[in-house]
């Protein structure tokens, strides 16, 4: 009986990693097809590439203005984020210890509002932004981003700063804390748990946007790696050696990442299901 | 809190919540109620003036065949989206939450199309479907990969399914597994020293008592299926002849492209109606379910 089930067990494990495999060979196309000049790769997108020269990869990193756009996309992602998460918090904070009936109105129009999608306000908010002339900037860019993504976050810290005791906040504010020193030093310490979802969330959202920087950020030093590497492909259609190249390039830094926090992601997105 | 008086809690209120309420009603609910607005005139987006239609852009869309069909094309694809992308993503999870080797591994390995761009995942497959499927197909004889599943309107619907299951099971799989790992231990072993199959098991236990997984993964994949816009945008494009038009790139074209601001507006706004109603039935529903159980 048990070495039967350590047989099947095995069998489930070879499957899956066959399943994975499969799963995984785009990425494994992409990569072979990277070192390879044009005309190999329309000849015989899957043979082994003849060599491996880095030409593909250094014309692509140029023409695409890599590291601009990285950069771009790092400040955007790194900002956002942290504001989304500080002010989300102390909001949340707010929303669970003062029950005035604001506060309820307020938590309740945030949490409905997570059924508008995107596309209900794409356009007035391009025509606003646009007639106060606050488009084309990262900086408008990041705003919106605590607009959309503070209700999910409220949401978030609100269900676990519900389960906080109370004398922990009230044993500060004894000792001469201020309302905002006690939320810091008290209560943000102890939502460290929930703050990493909503870090790991938001970063995988707005990393990775397309829709919303393709509306607001116009002029092309702006642009994002998402935003780049789509106009790349519009203006290189058909040098795949170098698509190929830039693809594999947006994706690695996020590989790297991954490798490193991948216990994070996976355990982040697992808590941020169970609300 | 025990913060007395107006100012008092005005002040409080600015400290804490004062940003997020700004971006918040900057950002959604100022633009949501001027979208509503937007959908009784009939401004194209560029003049200064316009005039007040009452319902006539909402009357237009009744006759709006391409906006039908992109619809009924949506529904379509949401369908096939979310039943095939929870089937694979609960079965993924039943077999990496029974104990095997390398699960955590392989948990990881599904994921990783999730932490890529869907433009770039579209880019990527586009690819595939127009030249290494169609290669195989010429040099290996496999007849049905002879010509690009882009050019085809009905085989171009299916990489935009392919493609969303691929992308989001492993997603949803992370939500099942959270789910089965909340299943009591106790529970199962005294099912199956009772005899219980192990289809019986998730039937009769596992399934039950995972109806909140049901509920948060069926609601994330219609909202994601539902709002796709840039796997369609990098993979198909609307190819071939607008076939494969989903109604967010739809939406974006008529108002970005042709102009139609108030129609492209009334259209999103209709769409928002349809979306929320939907997700909001499921929830609703399925709440009730888990209630009843």
């Amino acid at each position: 009986m048990v070495k039967e089930n350590k047989m099947v067990s095995k069998l489930k494990t070879v499957v899956l990693s066959l399943l994975l495999l499969f799963y995984m060979t785009p990425f494994a196309i992409l990569l072979l097809n990277t070192f390879k000049n044009k005309r190999q790769i329309i000849s015989d997108p899957l043979a082994l590439p003849d060599s491996f020269k880095l030409n593909n990869f250094i014309e692509a990193f140029d023409k695409m203005n890599y590291i601009h756009a990285f950069f771009n996309t790092l400040i955007i992602t790194v900002f956002s984020v942290f504001i989304i998460v500080i002010f989300s918090s102390m909001t949340a904070y707010l929303f669970v210890r003062c029950k005035w009936r604001f506060n309820k109105i307020m938590f309740f129009v945030m949490v409905a509002s997570m059924l508008i999608p995107f596309q209900a306000v794409m356009i007035p908010l391009v025509t606003i932004y646009g007639s106060l002339n606050l488009l084309n900037s990262k900086w408008s860019l990041i705003f919106m981003y605590l607009g959309f993504g503070t209700s999910l976050a409220v949401f978030i810290y609100h269900g676990f700063i519900k389960s906080i005791p109370l004398e922990l906040e009230e044993a500060a504010m004894i000792d001469g804390c201020t309302r905002l020193q006690t939320f810091f030093k008290i209560v943000f310490p102890l939502l460290k748990p929930t703050t990493m979802t909503i870090i790991i969330l938001d970063m995988l959202w707005i990393w990775n946007d397309f829709l919303l920087p393709s509306l607001v950020l116009i002029s092309s030093d702006q642009r994002t790696l998402q935003l780049s590497t789509y106009y790349f492909n519009g203006t290189y259609t058909s040098d795949y050696h170098l698509l190929m190249a830039g693809l594999l390039l947006t994706i690695i830094p996020v590989i790297i990442v991954y490798i490193f926090v991948q216990r994070h992601i996976i355990k982040g997105v697992m808590q941020g299901s169970i609300k | 809190m025990n913060e007395k008086g107006f100012f008092n809690k005005l002040k409080i209120y600015l400290i804490f919540a004062g940003p997020t309420t700004f971006a918040f009603f900057a950002v959604i609910i100022i633009p949501f109620i001027f979208g509503i607005y937007l959908t009784f005139t009939d401004w194209n987006g560029l003049s200064s003036t316009y005039s007040f239609v009452k319902i006539a852009n909402y009357i237009s869309i009744l006759y709006d065949s391409a906006f039908w069909t992109s619809f009924l094309l949506t529904l379509k694809y949401v369908f096939y989206t979310v039943v095939i992308v929870n089937v694979m993503a609960f079965t993924l999870a039943y077999f990496l939450t029974s104990g095997i080797k390398g699960e955590n591994f392989l948990r990881a390995g599904f994921f990783i199309p999730n932490l890529i761009a869907g433009i770039v995942l579209g880019l990527i497959w586009r690819f595939i479907f127009s030249r290494v499927l169609v290669y195989l197909g010429q040099n290996v004889n496999l007849g049905i990969f002879s010509t690009s599943w882009l050019g085809n309107p009905d085989k171009a619907f299916w990489t935009l399914v392919i493609v969303s299951v691929w992308q989001y099971s492993g997603y949803m799989m992370l939500i099942y597994i959270a789910g089965f790992m909340n299943v009591p231990k106790s529970v199962l072993e005294a099912a199956t020293i009772d005899g219980a199959s192990s289809f019986q098991k998730v039937k009769s236990i596992i399934a039950p008592l995972m109806i909140p997984s049901f509920i948060i993964s069926i609601f994330l994949t219609l909202q994601r299926a539902f709002l796709v816009y840039d796997v369609n945008l990098a993979l198909t494009n609307g190819d071939p002849f607008k076939s494969t038009e989903l109604l967010s790139l739809h939406i974006y074209r008529k108002a970005f492209l042709a102009q139609d601001y108030a129609i492209g507006q009334s259209q999103a706004f209709f769409f928002f109606l349809i979306v929320a109603g939907i997700t909001f039935t499921q929830v609703y529903f399925s709440k009730k379910l888990e209630v009843e159980q």
